[in-house]
């Protein structure tokens, strides 16, 4: 698995302009979302949350598709398997490589969020952890869906379509988390919504380990 | 079923694969013996790659069997992999790695040392480039590369897919040099082809497929 | 590899026959002799087909989950065909109960969609299911298509109890569940015969999608013309 995750590290370095990409892409929704709300301080402080995660989310669909690029181009992916490799490991390589990708991005959208909806908060411990952990939710079922979708030809329709939702409770969870640090939790309820994504990350990072191999081999 | 010889590497049985409607492979049945050189022939679309990827276990026959050093292809799938590499008309490279990069990636994946890796460049030609992108690299210089994939692997049954492909006449004598070198350390290579003239001093014999089936 | 059988016989449409009765009864008391609930008045009668609708698509959904499990260990083609026909029904049944749900919640509450838990999970699972269809659509080889549905159907499946509760803790005002036990005996017929009727109309749907199915299957897994005897032996 370490060879599988330094191999993906490598393609996703050499890919890094992508990334920028991608940032602009996220931070251009955020900037967007604004203007479905209005100007609106304090709507847009109150949406906040949400609007971050579904920017993420968005940006999600198209690392997620991106990182199977590589392995599609040469069929790489086949090589690799036919060497042998047990495709669990190759599995969780690429699937930490995406996690690390999408807590990276969500990381660096915090900032766009803050200015554009006036939306700061002191404890950035906790908020890290929870774009790690709803980055998780998304890269686990995200790195199955896109190996399948890699494969066929509606890729751009497929991935979010199947996606989409799955996600429901991990982006329900993350998007509770992130406004309760936000806006102040005086219920101490952001405790239990960060199990719930814990959970969720459980179980998907399990099931799709499983059953990946069932969807790369033939 | 009679006994098998201990001595066949590769046991091909009735074996059938479909893509979509057509019959790539039908009910194909031959073997070949260890440490000898089978050579693949038929036109385009004949089913060759086809049965060279079932023999990798790269896809699955529909029906049939395949035995690869005793080992059923599709039940003992993994002792399969370990025995065999196949050079495919997909390269299987990374286009953003370098050539050595790559051979590293392979090296890591096998668990095997990477020490062997410089000179497996220098034996394929590509030491001068090894450092380049492979995306910069022309068909023939990744065929090389891909080469270099496969000696890394040092396999028991090599399977080759067009290996004289878009290769130069340099290429041509390497790809000779290659399946004799393999040949004389006990592996067995089949490989796929349209140069027959050559090919024939090299192979000790020949299959001919036509639409999916062996006709000679 | 097997080929899946193709059946024929007449039990899927004794079963839609048999399920049209027991709907016609079942509503026909549901509408017409059962009195008016006190609270929600004539409002309430929808839940005598709401309820059946919601057991049975749940129930359609499980059916697909077994068959993609089956699928997984015994790549056997007859599980494939039978999934393909459980989703495709229990993404009708997750319609009807999303529209009925609306229907519903519109005089209940006094807007279309309520982020009721099991109407949300059910509006969840229903593009989860649909995403599943159109991922079918678009794998030509059949052995591809029936292992990526099941990879798909295990791990949609896998996300009901999860997006139920979440959802309930996302928004936690609503009344409880209705099964027959919270419901006084004088619903209890229409109910229950509803139920059983919404059951056998699904399971002879399920089974004539499965046939439809499976004659797909046969011509696309059929076998090389060489194996299917001899041409000349045909000819003559």
């Amino acid at each position: 698995m370490i060879a599988a995750l330094r191999k993906e590290l490598l393609l996703q370095w050499r890919s890094r302009a992508q990334f920028l990409a991608v940032f602009v892409f996220g931070a251009a929704s955020l900037l967007l979302f604004s203007f479905a709300v209005g100007p609106n301080a304090r709507a847009l402080r109150t949406f906040s949350a949400g609007f971050l995660w579904l920017g993420l989310l968005l940006s999600s669909t198209l690392t997620l598709a991106e990182s199977f690029h590589a392995e599609m181009e040469n069929r790489a992916l086949e090589g690799l398997l036919l060497l042998p490799s047990d495709p669990r490991a190759l599995y969780y390589g690429k699937a930490i490589a995406n996690w690390l990708q999408l807590t990276l991005l969500g990381f660096a959208l915090v900032p766009v969020m803050v200015v554009l909806y006036d939306a700061g908060t002191l404890e950035l411990a906790r908020l890290a952890v929870i774009i790690a952990l709803g980055a998780a939710g998304l890269s686990a079922p995200g790195t199955l869906y896109a190996a399948m979708t890699s494969q066929v030809k509606a890729k751009q329709t497929l991935l979010p379509l199947l996606l989409f939702p799955l996600i429901v409770p991990a982006l329900l969870a993350s998007v509770k988390a992130t406004s309760l640090a936000i806006l102040g939790d005086p219920m101490a309820q952001s405790r239990s919504w960060m199990a719930l994504l814990a959970a969720f990350d459980l179980i998907y990072w399990s099931l799709c380990g499983l059953l990946y191999g069932r969807v790369v081999e033939e | 079923m009679s006994a098998v010889p201990a001595e066949s590497a590769v046991e091909v049985e009735g074996v059938s694969r479909r893509y979509g409607r057509r019959w790539a492979l039908a009910d194909v049945s031959f073997r070949v013996p260890a440490a000898s050189v089978l050579m693949i022939a038929g036109r385009n679309g004949a089913g060759k790659s086809t049965l060279l990827r079932v023999l990798a276990t790269a896809i699955r026959p529909d029906r049939g069997r395949v035995r690869v050093g005793g080992f059923d292809a599709v039940r003992e799938r993994e002792d399969v992999r370990k025995r065999t590499a196949l050079l495919s008309h997909h390269n299987y490279l990374y286009e953003s790695l370098t050539a050595r990069e790559n051979l590293v990636v392979v090296a890591d994946h096998l668990r095997a040392s990477r020490d062997s890796i410089d000179g497996i460049l220098a034996e394929v030609g590509l030491a001068a480039r090894a450092h380049d992108l492979v995306s910069t690299f022309s068909a023939g210089m990744r065929k090389r590369l891909s080469f270099a994939r496969i000696l890394l692997q040092q396999p028991r049954v090599v399977l080759l897919d067009e290996p004289y492909g878009a290769l130069d006449p340099a290429g041509f004598d390497l790809v000779d040099a290659f399946i004799r070198a393999f040949r004389e350390r006990g592996a067995t290579v089949l490989f796929a082809t349209h140069q027959l003239e050559r090919s024939a001093k090299l192979a000790d014999a020949s299959l001919v497929l036509e639409d999916g089936r062996v006709v000679a | 590899m097997e080929l899946p059988n193709h059946k024929t016989g007449s039990a899927p449409y004794w079963m839609l026959a048999l399920g049209i009765v027991c709907l016609i009864a079942g509503s026909y008391v549901g509408l017409f002799r059962a009195p008016a609930e006190a609270y929600m008045g004539q409002v309430q009668r929808i839940m005598y087909v709401h309820v059946p609708t919601a057991w049975n698509a749940l129930l359609a959904m499980t059916f697909a989950f077994a068959c993609a499990v089956v699928f997984l260990f015994k790549a056997d083609f007859k599980w494939d065909a039978r999934l393909e026909a459980a989703i495709e029904v229990g993404v009708l049944l997750a319609f009807l109960l999303c529209c009925q749900g609306a229907i519903w919640a519109k005089p209940t509450w006094g807007v279309w969609w309520d982020w009721d838990p099991r109407l949300t999970t059910t509006a969840v699972l229903l593009f989860a299911f649909l995403g599943i269809l159109a991922l079918r659509k678009f794998v030509d080889d059949p052995a591809r298509r029936a292992m990526w549905s099941s990879v798909a159907t295990i791990i949609a499946y896998a996300d009901v109890p999860i997006v139920y509760y979440s959802v309930r803790w996302w928004n936690s005002l609503h009344q409880q569940q209705s099964s027959p036990s919270t419901v006084s005996s004088q619903f209890y017929f229409p109910l229950r015969a509803n139920a059983f009727g919404v059951l056998f109309l699904m399971t002879g749907f399920i089974m004539i999608r499965a046939r439809i199915a499976t004659l797909r299957l046969r011509t696309e897994l059929a076998a090389p013309p060489v194996l299917r005897g001899d041409e000349a032996g045909e000819m003559a």
